[in-house]
């Protein structure tokens, strides 16, 4: 009788044990202390890259959704070496172009030779939809999330920043 | 190629491990003596896993970037040494690494058992292949350490550069033969436990086992925490990182079944302990690796994690807890005999370490998940520091060194500690002395004076027994000496570092009342794939003897990223330790210069503590002979 009531608290216990270590795994177990943001997405218009419609900025980020939005130019040489990065990351997440201070023609010709990793891209000519966002330069690349901004890599993505992106969209 | 040969080495593996559960059942049922073909089958096992490894190995050596670990972990320039130590570096490999330990120590089980039953014998590698068929599956399943890219990267990403180092390369093999070795002591005694059979030969042949692995995880975590001290440049050597926690608990686990295994021996008594203990060694190995596997927690050891991971080690480690606590309560009788336990007894006084072992571990098990429990109530991030350890650990740490010195004085079952004179005249010789050495000192009198007394005091009744009883109980004597010394060291150390921490350019000098740092040059190398930045400092004390130190930056390639070596010059009785940092876009270096007495004679105590685990495992090879 004792044996059976001791049996029953300890799987008991260690059920509830499972339990928090189970929702403790769910959360995302990234630890960014100062550069998580958490601003709110700033409103803009921009025009669309292929087919040059004014889009608005509540109509490209939903809610309850990741996104990730990479600015970048033709023109920048560390954007290239980023690129094989966005493309693996293609498949996780939404990822928004933001074309900036770029040629049409020249930017085409880049995406033809390296492929497009973007669901939809926003032409930003002279840079000022950059300055809304308090981006420093190209490349930059913002983490999105319920239309606030989760964290900002400032320079090309690299096999770390990749695998952090990965970590926290899960 | 190798890839190839490794992969499908596990393959055969996991099938092997069928093959041996299927053997296994018929045996147990059909015949008195033990099958042969299990024990073929079991050694084919460890064949293959022993291949896959070295599949492994040779992709790092030939730098096969074709496979996705050693693209992940290694790098062409990367000297040759470093490239086999990446193999377990990482976290594929060092599972690997953890299921050659599996099967390694239950091929060597079973020969070192042929006169143990054959029940028992073919219950233990029914259970200890439960544990490997599951970290088979979890390998191939979740970390496949051979996957294959395409197209085939030209280079690598190259090793974490903190990671090349020598300590550090021999570090998770010796770690693992403890933490993994503790399986077996698990897989035995639930099949003792389900057989009936926790006695006093059991003891006598589970002792082997325990010892075995104590020693391994008593040097492995040595190994880390030397590593930590001159890697990390800090200066420190244990800094309560969950990693270096959940080493910590086994040991303690490990350490205080090893007082109940031996009670168990002489005396039959204790054997509930010992089963608890046995069971809790190896899940918080196993809880270890999920904390930091799955990523859940944050560390220095965090391997690119993946909650994916997490998930099967935490459902694989509750089914291990539940079967284990069945076979507990259902299988093993309690013995209905008195014990007449006699207050001052030994058996009393390893019953009083079990319980203040326990309470150190339950101590360092909480501030080690509180931050998972807190998180998942109110999402809060936090950390648990040194603070909280202290608070709880030091307290009781004086009335256990108190025990740990008398508690050998009291013989079994029955004393009187008539005569025993000395025992007082050491404690007033032990006050007198903390008291003299901490008066000067501006920090809590009281606290530190008996904290310190409690050292001295088993350190010299531990002393004193080489004397008097010679080679009675040499093992035990050993290692309570050795901790003594430990402890002892650690509060020296605590009470007497100092540090400077300044900034310097080249040809500054920076004058203190005790000490001169003067900053003579700096030199640039180019080394095989680093460059380094090494400077030339020159210290000063106040007698005026002077020490060059040259503490280095280096620049790895690849990855690129700047590490900070310290230049230590160790005496018998003394560290001095620098490091030296950049300071961002100026000529100026961030300067920390520490002095740390007695650093040591921490290393040379753990040395001595796992010594005289070995010297036990020696006397009792003997003694069979």
């Amino acid at each position: 009788m004792r044996t059976k009531t001791l049996f029953s608290i300890f799987i008991v216990f260690f059920l509830v044990l499972f339990f928090f270590f189970y929702k403790g795994l769910q959360n995302p177990n990234i630890y960014t202390p100062s550069v998580e943001i958490k601003k709110d997405i700033p409103n803009f218009e921009a025009k669309l890259f292929n087919t040059n419609e004014l889009i608005f900025s509540e109509k490209v980020f939903k809610s309850d959704k990741f996104y990730l939005i990479n600015i970048w130019s033709s023109w920048c040489v560390p954007c290239r070496d980023e690129h094989s990065f966005l493309l693996r990351l293609r498949e996780n997440v939404d990822i928004i172009g933001l074309n900036y201070k770029d040629k049409i023609v020249n930017a085409k010709k880049f995406l033809n030779e390296f492929n497009s990793p973007y669901r939809l891209i926003l032409s930003d000519p002279d840079g000022t939809i950059a300055i809304e966002w308090g981006a420093y330069g190209v490349p930059e690349t913002f983490l999105i999330y319920n239309k606030k901004i989760l964290k900002k890599y400032i320079g090309p993505l690299n096999e770390n920043s990749l695998l952090e992106i990965k970590r926290m969209i899960k | 190629m190798a890839s190839l040969i490794g992969y499908y080495s596990l393959v055969f593996g996991l099938c092997a491990s069928l093959l041996i559960v299927f053997f296994c059942i018929k045996n147990f049922q059909n015949s008195l003596i033990f099958d042969n073909k299990v024990l073929t089958f079991t050694f084919l096992q460890l064949f293959f896993v022993i291949i896959s490894f070295l599949g492994l190995i040779i992709s790092f050596i030939n730098s096969d970037f074709s496979n996705e670990t050693v693209f992940n972990h290694s790098h062409t320039t990367k000297p040759l040494f470093y490239k086999i130590s990446g193999t377990w570096g990482n976290h594929e490999g060092s599972l690997l690494l953890w299921l050659l330990v599996l099967t390694l120590f239950i091929f060597l089980f079973l020969l070192k058992s042929k006169d143990q039953s054959k029940k028992y014998r073919i219950l233990t590698l029914l259970f200890q292949q439960i544990i490997i068929i599951g970290f088979f599956i979890f390998l191939i399943q979740t970390s496949n350490p051979f996957n294959y890219i395409f197209p085939v990267p030209s280079e690598g990403l190259g090793l974490n550069p903190i990671l090349q180092d020598p300590a550090l390369a021999i570090h998770p093999p010796i770690l693992y033969l403890g933490y993994v070795g503790s399986s077996i002591i698990f897989s035995s005694t639930l099949a003792a436990t389900a057989l009936n059979y926790v006695s006093v030969d059991w003891a006598k042949h589970i002792k082997f086992w325990i010892l075995t692995s104590w020693i391994f995880l008593t040097l492995g975590i040595l190994l880390g925490s030397i590593w930590a001290y001159y890697e990390l440049g800090w200066g420190g050597f244990w800094f309560w990182d969950p990693v270096e926690n959940v080493s910590l608990m086994p040991w303690l686990a490990l350490t205080t079944l090893l007082h109940c295994v031996l009670i168990l021996e002489k005396k039959n008594l204790l054997s509930s302990w010992t089963i608890i203990l046995s069971i809790s060694t190896f899940t918080l190995s196993m809880c270890g690796t999920f904390l930091v596997r799955s990523g859940i927690l944050n560390s220095v050891h965090t391997f690119a994690n993946d909650p994916e991971r997490g998930l099967f080690i935490l459902i694989f480690l509750f089914s291990l807890i539940f079967l284990s606590l069945i076979i507990f309560f259902f299988f093993h009788k309690q013995d209905k005999k008195k014990y007449n336990f006699f207050w001052l007894s030994k058996e009393t006084s390893i019953v009083v370490n079990n319980w203040f072992m326990m309470y150190f571990l339950t101590v360092v098990l909480i501030g080690t998940t509180y931050p998972i429990f807190l998180e998942v109530l109110t999402s809060e991030k936090i950390s648990v520091g040194p603070p909280f350890y202290n608070k709880l650990i030091i307290p009781f740490l004086i009335p256990f060194l108190f025990a740990m010195a008398i508690g050998p004085k009291l013989k079994w079952i029955k004393s009187d500690i008539k005569d025993k004179f000395y025992l007082i005249l050491f404690l007033i010789i032990s006050l007198l002395l903390s008291a003299f050495i901490i008066k000067n000192l501006n920090i809590n009198f009281l606290l530190n004076t008996v904290l310190v007394t409690s050292a001295f005091y088993l350190f010299f009744i531990t002393t004193r027994d080489f004397f008097s009883k010679g080679l009675k109980n040499l093992s035990q004597n050993i290692a309570h000496f050795g901790f003594s010394l430990l402890i002892l060291s650690i509060l020296l150390n605590n009470i007497f570092s100092s540090e400077v921490i300044t900034n310097l350019k080249v040809g500054e000098t920076l004058q203190l009342d005790k000490t001169q740092i003067k900053f003579e040059s700096i030199e640039k190398k180019n080394i095989n794939n680093y460059a380094a930045v090494i400077g030339k400092f020159q210290v000063r004390d106040k007698d005026g003897n002077t020490q060059i130190l040259n503490p280095e930056l280096r620049i790895y390639n690849q990855p690129n990223i700047v590490t900070s070596e310290a230049d230590i010059k160790t005496n018998l009785f003394t560290d001095k330790f620098m490091t030296m940092n950049l300071v961002q876009n100026q000529d100026y270096f961030n300067i920390r210069y520490q002095i740390k007495p007695f650093m040591i004679w921490i290393w040379i105590s753990v040395l001595l503590i796992s010594f005289a685990g070995l010297t036990s495992l020696l006397k009792k090879k003997n003694y069979e002979n």
